[in-house]
């Protein structure tokens, strides 16, 4: 697929300055001044990090490095290299011993072979590092900070109460090739910016090979099926092929459901956020 | 018209109409004491903007002492501002107030409610059903509310009666970073409906935005005055609370208009005869605009 239309850009100062705004005014506004995230080695956290540092102040921000003891060595080394970049913080927790306990408790998850175990020990990782985040969160006085892209968030790639769980998410309407930009005129050293996306959930995974295709296509194709609204019909006469438009488009359906709060069964005459609706910065 | 205006670029909190009212006392010192005549404050100004359910639980009437207590500072200068308001028969309006010399001059009901995107003002709001010009001592204005400048036959219908000055109190959200242009789409889009409302209706525009996040949507301040000629004269800062103050002299309407004289060239006989055959002829409307069936 070399002949496709490019993903999308932005304009990268602009940007900057409407994040880091938000990242300021939605922190302060409910009488906070920190806030807390998990820097992985990998491109999103190393942005979020460069963007609260410039809002918040780096003192006031507590990135937290949350290896497992298989994760891969470069993941800590890059992380501790974001946190110093940014000028802020680096706590290590090592969280080997939690994620063992259960493992221990658990025998099934053992067979790494099987795919669908691969993907609940990723799951099981992903939500003790919340864990450790909120709690983290509630020592410090700091809001936990978000992570995920667009691009994530529209195909349902994270784990929900996992990576998927912030209170704040300055990056949620970027895409990852918006995120590549941002970052580059950030400064986000050059290891991370080089190094291929992964979860680092098991060994030699990387996000385009488990999502099947490279993220400067799904971006192209999500960027004008969502932003732009374009039908499937113009995106295939703009050379998107068939297969990859149907299925994008129905893996974003599929995982509508990682993007809303859970249902509620109505009964009442006003029912939270459906006809109970108040903003979340209500009063503030 | 030579008048000394004032646009309040103002954060209001979201729902504490308590604490917005202090901060419009405090604009507005700061305001007169520079000598404004005329201090304008944004769309919804005394409310916040994504209100929802909150409309109705923080909605007064316009004989509220609270809304009285803000007319009353219009002994010292006129002003504009933007609250929810219930009427006598509970419809709620997004209004704005022009008040002068301590009383209520107008009320503009906005008539446009954006209900598209992120907007849900016609989920909430009774719509208004005028564009009554105001009779100012300053000068004759026109109030459009945001969205109601969208709409060119709204400034048409101001245009006609003669206004000095297009008011446009604004709650304009950010939007648009994926060009390589170094300003927001939804200020771009702003910039060029300002200058043509100036140019085609040659009047003064004076554009006040509010600043501030709510849930997460910036909205991005760059308040503006243009004059006549569709020139922008002062512009507020993107994003930052800033009171911008500037003098308007009365001779660029007359020099616009002499060069120009579109509204003595303006035709609005011919609009009404067309407007009515159109109205007749339902075929000749568009689709949206054509009676529904089973009414007619």
């Amino acid at each position: 697929m070399t002949s496709l239309p490019p993903p999308p850009g932005c304009h990268v100062a602009l940007t900057e300055r409407v994040l880091v705004r938000f990242l300021r005014e939605e922190v302060h506004r409910i009488g906070m001044q920190r806030a807390v995230l998990g820097l992985s080695g990998g491109i999103d956290s190393a942005l979020v990090v460069e963007l609260a540092a410039r809002a918040l102040g780096p003192k006031n921000v507590l990135a937290v490095a949350m290896p497992y003891r298989q994760s891969h060595p470069d993941s800590l080394r890059l992380a501790k290299e974001s946190a110093e970049h940014a000028g802020v913080q680096l706590e290590v927790v090592d969280i080997s011993p939690m994620a063992d306990a259960y493992l221990l408790q658990n025998p099934d998850l053992e067979d790494t072979h099987q795919e669908a175990v691969r993907l609940r020990r990723g799951n099981m990782f992903s939500r003790l590092r919340m864990i450790t985040l909120y709690d983290l969160s509630a020592r410090e006085g700091g809001l936990v900070l978000g992570t995920s892209n667009k691009t994530e968030l529209m195909l349902g790639y994270g784990t929900q109460h996992g990576d998927m769980a912030s209170g704040i998410n300055p990056i949620g309407d970027l895409y990852k090739s918006q995120v590549v930009a941002l970052s580059t005129h950030l400064r986000v050293p050059q290891g991370i910016l080089q190094r291929p996306p992964s979860a680092d959930l098991w060994d030699g995974q990387t996000d385009e090979q488990e999502l099947g295709y490279c993220y400067d296509d799904l971006d192209a194709l999500l960027f004008r099926m969502i932003d732009r609204r374009h039908t499937p019909a113009r995106l295939v006469a703009d050379g998107f092929p068939a297969d990859f438009v149907a299925a994008i488009a129905e893996r974003v359906r599929r995982n509508q459901y990682k993007r809303r709060p859970p249902l509620i069964a109505k009964v009442a005459s006003r029912t939270v956020n459906l006809d109970y609706r108040y903003a979340r910065d209500w009063g503030t | 018209m030579d008048c000394r205006v004032a646009l309040c670029q103002m954060r209001p909190k979201l729902g504490v109409f308590h604490d917005n009212l202090q901060a419009h006392h405090q604009w507005l010192d700061r305001c007169f004491a520079e000598d404004a005549q005329l201090a304008i404050f944004p769309e919804l100004s005394l409310t916040g903007y994504f209100l929802r359910d909150l409309t109705q639980d923080i909605a007064v009437s316009i004989h509220h002492p609270q809304i009285q207590e803000l007319v009353a500072r219009s002994k010292d200068g006129s002003l504009v501002f933007g609250f929810v308001e219930e009427s006598d028969d509970h419809r709620f309006y997004n209004t704005a107030i022009f008040a002068e010399d301590g009383a209520i001059l107008h009320c503009h009901r906005k008539v446009h409610l954006p209900d598209y995107g992120i907007f849900e003002e016609g989920r909430y709001f009774a719509s208004g059903q005028n564009f009554q010009s105001i009779p100012s001592k300053l000068g004759r204005f026109g109030l459009l509310i945001c969205e109601d400048a969208w709409h060119l036959s709204a400034g048409w219908l101001h245009f006609l009666q003669g206004v000095d000055a297009l008011i446009m109190p604004v709650a304009s959200p950010a939007r648009g970073i994926d060009t390589d242009q170094p300003e927001l789409s939804s200020h771009q889009s702003w910039r060029t409906l300002t200058a043509a409302q100036a140019l085609f209706f040659q009047t003064w525009v004076l554009r006040c935005n509010r600043v501030g996040f709510e849930d997460g949507t910036m909205f991005w301040g760059g308040s503006s005055i243009l004059n006549p000629f569709a020139a922008t004269i002062a512009e507020a800062n993107a994003e930052e609370e800033e009171l911008l103050i500037h003098s308007l002299r009365a001779d660029a309407l007359k020099r616009a208009r002499m060069q120009t004289p579109l509204l003595r060239d303006a035709k609005p006989d011919l609009v009404r005869l067309h407007l009515a055959r159109l109205l007749q002829d339902p075929d000749a409307l568009s689709a949206a605009y054509r009676p529904n069936p089973s009414q007619a």
